[in-house]
């Protein structure tokens, strides 16, 4: 089995885990500002199955790819702390306001670009738990998915296995490559970050960033060329501006709700069946259980 | 997401000293590194920020992975397994995160897998895995083994043995037998040459070994047949084979449980000289004692760390009488102790620390060129402090983990005494602390020194003539007087024991000495900490409120004391 091209599908998002007082605006939508900004948990998942590969078979090469701000560059220095290989940072003006349609096109233009076997990423991305964008990806760039993965077991002549986590069992399925994986969260966690790697990659940076730095510094990164992140622009992937941004995105948010469940009460129950059948039933009506 | 680094500001305080620029400029010398490494820094700021990632990884992997297997690792313990050491589940997964994270050798060079870091962030590293699992710290703190081999071994001994490190191996040091616990010139395991297989074989017993199934072990033996004394020992390095040493058996212990304490038997064990014959006690192992000494100080740090927040969470969702607990005077004033004996020891331990820091790194660089006459002095007078703050420091700081875990224990109540809180297992790690790497008492042997030379007293008149704020000059004052105390009591008890054919008289005083200048040199350290942020005034002040007391008991005790007392304590029949 030769080295494969895996590129690893990577978010930036606020830390919606641990939300404080001020974590949401007056208006109901997220005060990013007050959240510190993290590698999607999921997409931490789906570079675990991304390396793994890579250990299984050496020279497989894998990349990150974010769209965001300049500052997600973050999570592609992140993903080389813990083993990937570089990593592109889709960044333009003209994707500001894009929902899941418009950003799945934008990332399946730069797949499109660089180029690869597998594409892996996490399940959804916990700001906006849409679960889309990897699926849709799939669709336009015509390729197979297998969603909630949990292991890619092995990759044998052009055909990956992988274990599926659904909600009744397993299921292991084959796919044919390329391909995209999105992978959930019951997959293995990430490995950590490694003090050598962090220490080599620190100073990774797109050209962004770079500016503004002193000669020396300019210098040490044309000297050591994988310190490099490359920033794609729309013109870059030569994605069509129509399909972008708010243009190209139909999903409008009509309003938000802040909606604190504050049930305080407690009952106290025996053992018997039917007062548990009734509360299993008070349970259902008022929508606590199911749906 | 728990990140033991980054949510404990005091840690970046420390770490961020200004001593560090020259430690660093030493440790790294001219950044020679930089073009043969690819993770090598390039000047002092990419140093700190490389110490500061890196720990902040050490924090992830302590909150994220160590601390939530504490519990089962407690519960669980290793087994030994057909003579064999078989860690507990989560002390393997803990060993795996810290080696796959390359962090395994932090302080050996680069050229052996290393991360060439100073001691400052090393010991850091200690203190902060420690607050997560106190047990697991010691197999983490033995990698000090590496650092003693780079110090002593020769090149060959430490190409073939210090790459292992970086790769994931664990180390012991083989020390103690039935019947050479403290009294380590008693050793007895045997060393002998063989000449025809031209290698040096161990036979014999080790008991209460760390760790004692590492994959790389120091083991101090008697090489010189028809010796009774420390002269007779030297130093080998063992690689484990699984054959040729075996582990008879784990003991039982009353905490750290996670770290396996073996006895171990050496049957023909081959094994490699460490450096010159006769100078294994006198010499390297001394050494070792002392890194060990600086890890327990870390150690004890890291217990305090946690004994104190569990204490100040229970405290503040606790709530009697109406009213969470914290709000009551009898716990706020138990918690505020215990955080300033915490600032203390945490202060004493970096200053320790950024001692060893200043003359190991001159003796790197004496490998390199020689030294110039400055650089020499400066060498001599970092080392003279740190051999007189390393068994203060562990003295102190193992002490006041025990009273700190003990008062976080009380805050607690009955639940305090109950499984249901990590307390009760914080509070049976602590209590090793002031035991292992040299009973409290025998610190106290080695600090006197410290006391009767006078270094103690010099280094609290250096830290008298520091910089300072003004508006802090009060609590000067009173160190100065305490200093002044300090120098009576010391004279008196001078002056009695010269006058004995024995020194039993001033070993009686001695801890109470080595005390009342501990306070006096903690205090200058808090006091000086308020020079880069005055919230250190409050713990400062605090201290000093307590010094006070706590040395005026100690030299009304020395005054009222005469020569015939000591007759009074004394077992006459023994």
């Amino acid at each position: 089995m030769k080295g494969l091209r895996i590129v690893v599908l990577a978010k930036q998002v606020p830390d919606t885990r641990n939300v404080g007082k001020d974590a949401m605006k007056a208006d109901g939508t997220v005060n990013r500002a007050a959240l510190p900004a993290i590698f999607n948990p999921e997409d931490l998942n789906a570079l675990e199955q991304a390396l793994r590969i890579k250990d299984k078979y050496p020279g497989t090469i894998v990349t990150i790819l974010t769209m965001g701000p300049g500052r997600a560059a973050e999570v592609v220095r992140e993903g080389m702390y813990r083993g990937a290989d570089g990593g592109y940072l889709l960044t333009d003006r003209a994707f500001a306001g894009s929902d899941t349609l418009a950003t799945s096109y934008a990332i399946s233009c730069a797949i499109k670009k660089i180029g690869c076997d597998i594409v892996i990423a996490g399940r959804q991305a916990i700001d906006g738990d849409t679960a889309q964008v990897g699926p849709q990806v799939a669709e336009k760039l015509g390729l197979p998915q297998v969603t909630y993965a949990e292991d890619v077991q092995k990759i044998e002549k052009n055909f990956v296995i992988i274990k599926r986590r659904l909600e009744r069992g397993v299921e292991l399925v084959s796919t044919p490559i390329p391909c995209v994986i999105t992978v959930n969260a019951t997959a293995p966690e990430s490995r950590v970050r490694n003090a050598k790697a962090l220490m080599k990659f620190k100073h990774a940076k797109t050209i962004t960033e770079l500016q503004g730095a002193d000669e020396d510094y300019i210098k040490m990164h044309d000297d050591r060329p994988y310190l490099r992140i490359e920033e794609l622009s729309v013109a870059d992937v030569e994605a069509d501006t129509k399909w972008l941004g708010l243009s190209g995105s139909p999903t409008k948010v009509k309003t938000i709700q802040n909606v604190v469940f504050a049930a305080k009460e407690a009952k106290r129950l025996t053992s018997d069946k039917e007062e548990i059948n009734a509360l299993m039933n008070e349970l259902l009506a008022n929508h606590t259980l199911g749906n | 997401m728990a990140n033991f680094y980054t949510d404990n500001k005091d840690l970046k305080f420390h770490l961020t000293h200004p001593l560090m620029k020259k430690i660093v400029a030493l440790k790294e010398n001219n950044f020679v590194d930089k073009d043969k490494y690819d993770y090598a820094p390039v000047d002092f700021e990419d140093t700190m920020d490389s110490y500061d990632k890196v720990m902040e990884i050490v924090g992830d992997i302590s909150g994220e992975i160590v601390a939530p297997n504490a519990e089962s690792v407690d519960a669980e313990g290793p087994k030994v397994v057909d003579n064999r050491v078989v860690y507990a589940r989560g002390t393997k997964e803990n060993h795996e995160a810290m080696a796959n994270a390359g962090l395994v050798g932090i302080s050996l060079p680069r050229k052996y897998g290393g991360l060439n870091f100073s001691i400052t962030p090393y010991v850091m590293s200690g203190e902060i895995v420690a607050r997560a699992d106190a047990g697991f710290a010691n197999i983490w703190g033995l990698q000090d083994c590496a650092e003693t081999l780079h110090e002593f071994a020769s090149d060959e001994i430490n190409d073939e043995f210090l790459p292992k490190f970086n790769k994931g191996a664990t180390a012991a040091m083989d020390l103690t037998e039935p019947d050479a616990g403290s009294d380590l010139q008693a050793v007895m395991l045997k060393a002998h040459y063989d000449e025809k297989q031209g290698i040096w074989l161990l036979n014999g017993v080790k008991r209460f070994i760390t760790n004692g199934d590492a994959h790389v072990s120091l083991v101090l033996a008697r090489s010189e047949e028809g010796t009774t004394d420390g002269r007779g020992l030297s130093l080998f390095v063992y690689e484990n084979d699984q054959t040729t040493m075996s582990v008879r058996r784990i003991e039982n212990k009353l905490g750290i449980k996670g770290s396996p304490t073996c006895e171990l038997v050496f049957k023909d064990a081959p094994a490699k000289l460490v450096g010159d014959r006769k100078l294994g006690l006198i010499k390297y192992v001394m050494s070792l004692m002392n890194s060990a000494r600086l890890g327990i100080g870390a150690q004890s740090v890291g217990i305090s760390e946690a004994a104190y927040r569990e204490a100040l969470e229970y405290a503040k969702e606790r709530e009697q009488f109406g009213k969470p607990i914290i709000q009551f005077p009898a716990v706020y004033e138990m918690l505020t102790d215990m955080e300033v004996k915490l600032k203390a020891s945490r202060t004493m331990l970096y200053e320790t620390c950024r001692f060893v820091d200043m003359y190991k790194a001159y003796n790197l660089v004496a490998e390199t060129r020689t030294l110039e006459k400055e650089e020499r002095t400066d060498a001599k007078y970092y080392q003279r402090l740190a051999d007189i703050f390393t068994p203060l420091l562990k003295l102190v700081t193992s002490e006041y983990c025990n009273q700190v875990s003990y008062d976080s224990l009380q805050i607690h109540g009955g639940s305090g005494y109950m499984k249901d809180y990590p307390i009760e297992r914080i509070f049976r790690d602590a209590r090793i602390t002031n035991i292992y790497e040299g009973t409290s008492q025998l610190q106290v042997v080695a600090a006197i020194r410290g006391v009767t030379t006078g270094g103690y007293l010099k280094q609290m008149r250096a830290y008298e003539a520091q910089e300072l704020k003004p508006e802090y000059d009060y609590l000067r004052r009173s160190l100065i007087d305490m200093t002044a105390e300090y120098e009576i009591a010391v004279n008196a008890v001078n002056e009695i024991n010269s006058k004995e054919d024995n020194n039993d008289y001033l070993d009686f005083h001695a801890r109470r000495l080595v005390e009342m200048a501990g306070n006096i040199i903690i205090a200058y350290l808090l006091l000086n900490d308020t020079m880069r942020d005055s919230e250190n005034e409050k713990f400062a002040s605090l201290f000093i409120k307590k010094g006070i007391v706590e040395n005026r008991e100690k030299s009304l005790y020395i005054q009222n004391f005469e020569l015939k007392d000591l007759g009074v304590f004394k077992k006459q029949d023994f």
